[in-house]
């Protein structure tokens, strides 16, 4: 178990270097942070004195350890548009981002499951067809078409719910929380639906794909030829043998609702991460950009590594001496 | 000539074209989106970017079936009196060039750099590949908005408003092609090692080229609705293509800002427009996969 964590993350370190490359490479060389820092008049000396505080003269490879060092710290420097640290910027508006995609990410899976697992029982019943419609709907609409719709009907023609901003928050320490205050909650849900539909019919698909595939299967006739109450065959049985692509797909997913966020916070001006990114692609400030982008890189090997660990934990052939079994 | 058009329709292309409606229909669909946007100079009922024909007291008209519509703007107007329904047919043809571009530009790279790494290997081919991997971790949306950001850093700020359009289909570009480049690497260690490509060294183009076509022209397809789904996700975050040349995302970001004061026509109708585009290329493009898939045949 510890020699294949311990694998994992060096499979994992080269990608978040490459990842902390880019980044450095955009910091490096992309627009004149000396010129930036100096402003309009200075000196050739002024120039050079500042080029060899920032240790700009020093070699390339120098010059990225020391931007690894600080960024391992969680030091970014300023942000060139707000002029506060990168770091405080991203704190400030992570916990609305984490909130936003938990919610969808939890939202996509406790009705993503139980649909698809209905979807693939009962195939014919008319309600199956009906989520299967649904589904492709949700496939094929962009995410900021589905957020003005639901902004259009849920907050224009019938006045239910807010369409902007995050409403009451409450501190707890650092982190502010929307879950604790009813309009907090309420500017929650439709944010959380845009992010989580897309993310919902493919669950859906998925465990129906999955739960008509071993609903086929021998040890399923045999579970029910010993006389096992349907529950425990579809869901003791059946459900738990779809779990293993479920959680690569959900894994991956998360990723993917991370990178939507900067649509749906567009949408609903939550004031999240995404919106600071988006914000910072369009007045050209690299150092949100190259923190943003090593953050989610982080976010990303994270999570691929939670995935193979998880999978770990539920498919057994894995524990028996890797390599022997039929995978 | 005559025999070319009788082969294509004694095809099995067609034959399964023709048993499927839906793909018909879809056919039909898409074939009405790009004649609209190709030929939009001449049949769009406005022009909307002559400012002389603009009228303010048209504003915000609802579309015409509604009471207060005009005949002559049957989708409605926007702000400035804007015909909505030439409106979207000039964004489609942005939104389809910028598509069309970046999806061909992502091919040339991908076809390129994939048949290298499958043909030449070692090295080259460990890299490539690395590379595509590190990519496909993250989502190709925010891939372009990256290369977009960068860009958009790194020139000044009049020559990137002169060559916006070209920065938008260079990043989806870049943001696409690992997916072509994995194919064809795929389908080149297959011919590679068949005796006709090992009887010559010189043969990469003329032989291993054609053979890996066929999946390339699915995963270009199937591009092609991401491409533009892309483009128009850009531009409704206001880092697309510019202004002056609004493609149907930015249609959509504009009229969002209409949608409180009840005018839901101007933001909804180039939505409207963007899915039947892309939904009609999409089910096209899963029909050719099916169709071109002989497993399935």
């Amino acid at each position: 178990m510890f020699a294949f964590v311990v694998s994992r993350i060096f499979q994992a370190l080269p990608v978040l270097l490459a990842v902390a490359l880019i980044s450095f490479a955009m910091f490096a060389y992309v627009g004149d942070p000396v010129a930036i820092m100096l402003g309009q008049d200075y000196t050739q000396a002024q120039r050079d004195a500042l080029v060899s505080d920032l240790g700009l003269d020093k070699p390339f490879w120098v010059q990225f350890a020391t931007f690894i060092g600080n960024a391992v710290q969680g030091e970014f420097g300023l942000s060139y548009r707000l002029s506060r640290p990168v770091a405080d910027l991203i704190a400030e508006r992570a916990p609305a981002t984490l909130e936003l995609a938990f919610t969808a990410a939890v939202l996509a899976l406790a009705v993503g499951v139980p649909m698809g697992v209905y979807t693939g029982l009962y195939r014919n019943s008319w309600l199956s067809r009906f989520f299967l419609t649904f589904s492709l709907v949700g496939v094929s609409l962009p995410t900021f078409l589905i957020g003005i719709l639901l902004i259009l009907v849920f907050a224009v023609w019938l006045g239910w719910l807010p369409s902007f901003g995050r409403g009451d928050t409450v501190k707890l320490g650092w982190w502010s929380t929307g879950f604790l205050t009813w309009s907090g909650v309420k500017a929650l849900v439709l944010p959380a639906i845009t992010l989580g539909l897309f993310q919902l019919t493919l669950i859906m698909r998925l465990v129906r794909a999955e739960m008509m595939e071993v609903l086929r299967t021998d040890y399923i006739k045999f579970a029910r030829a010993r006389g096992l109450p349907n529950r425990a065959v579809h869901f003791g049985h059946a459900l738990k043998n779809t779990m293993v692509p479920v959680i690569t797909i959900v894994g991956l997913q998360l990723g993917a609702i991370i990178a939507f966020a900067i649509v749906t916070e567009t949408v609903f001006q939550w004031p999240g991460m995404g919106l600071l990114f988006i914000q910072s692609v369009g007045a050209a400030d690299i150092p949100v950009m190259s923190a943003y982008l090593l953050l989610i890189a982080l976010v990303f090997v994270t999570i691929n590594l939670i995935v193979d660990l998880l999978y770990y934990a539920v498919d057994p052939r894995l524990r028996i001496g890797r390599g022997k079994g039929g995978h | 000539m005559d025999a070319a058009v009788k082969r294509f329709f004694d095809s099995d292309l067609w034959f399964s074209f023709t048993r499927s409606p839906v793909t018909v229909v879809s056919a039909i669909v898409a074939a009405v989106c790009i004649l609209g946007a190709v030929f939009a100079p001449w049949i769009a009922p406005h022009n909307p970017f002559d400012l002389a024909s603009l009228n303010l007291s048209d504003a915000f008209k609802p579309p015409a079936w509604s009471e207060d519509g005009a005949r002559e703007y049957v989708l409605g107007t926007d702000d400035q009196g804007r015909d909505v329904l030439s409106a979207i047919m000039y964004g489609a043809r942005v939104s389809l060039l910028v598509g069309l571009s970046a999806t061909i530009f992502a091919t040339l790279l991908g076809v390129t750099l994939g048949l290298l790494a499958g043909y030449v290997g070692g090295a080259l081919d460990s890299l490539l590949m690395r590379i595509c991997d590190i990519q496909l971790t993250f989502p190709s949306i925010l891939v372009a908005l990256l290369v977009d950001g960068v860009v958009r850093a790194a020139l000044p700020r009049e020559v990137h408003a002169e060559i916006a359009l070209f920065v938008v289909i260079f990043a989806i570009g870049i943001s696409e092609w690992p997916k072509f480049a994995r194919t064809v690497r795929g389908s080149t260690l297959v011919e590679r090692n068949k005796e006709y490509v090992q009887a010559a060294v010189r043969i990469m183009v003329s032989h291993v080229l054609p053979n890996v076509l066929g999946p390339v022209l699915v995963v270009a397809t199937l591009n092609l609705g991401l491409a533009i789904l892309s483009e128009a996700t850009l531009s409704f975050l206001g880092v697309g293509v510019p202004p002056t040349q609004p493609s149907l995302g930015t249609l959509i970001r504009i009229g969002n800002d209409f949608l409180f004061s009840g005018e839901w026509w101007i933001t909804i109708f180039p939505g409207v427009a963007l899915i039947m585009m892309v939904l009609s290329v999409n089910l096209l493009g899963d029909w050719l996969r099916d169709a071109l898939n002989p497993k399935l045949r």
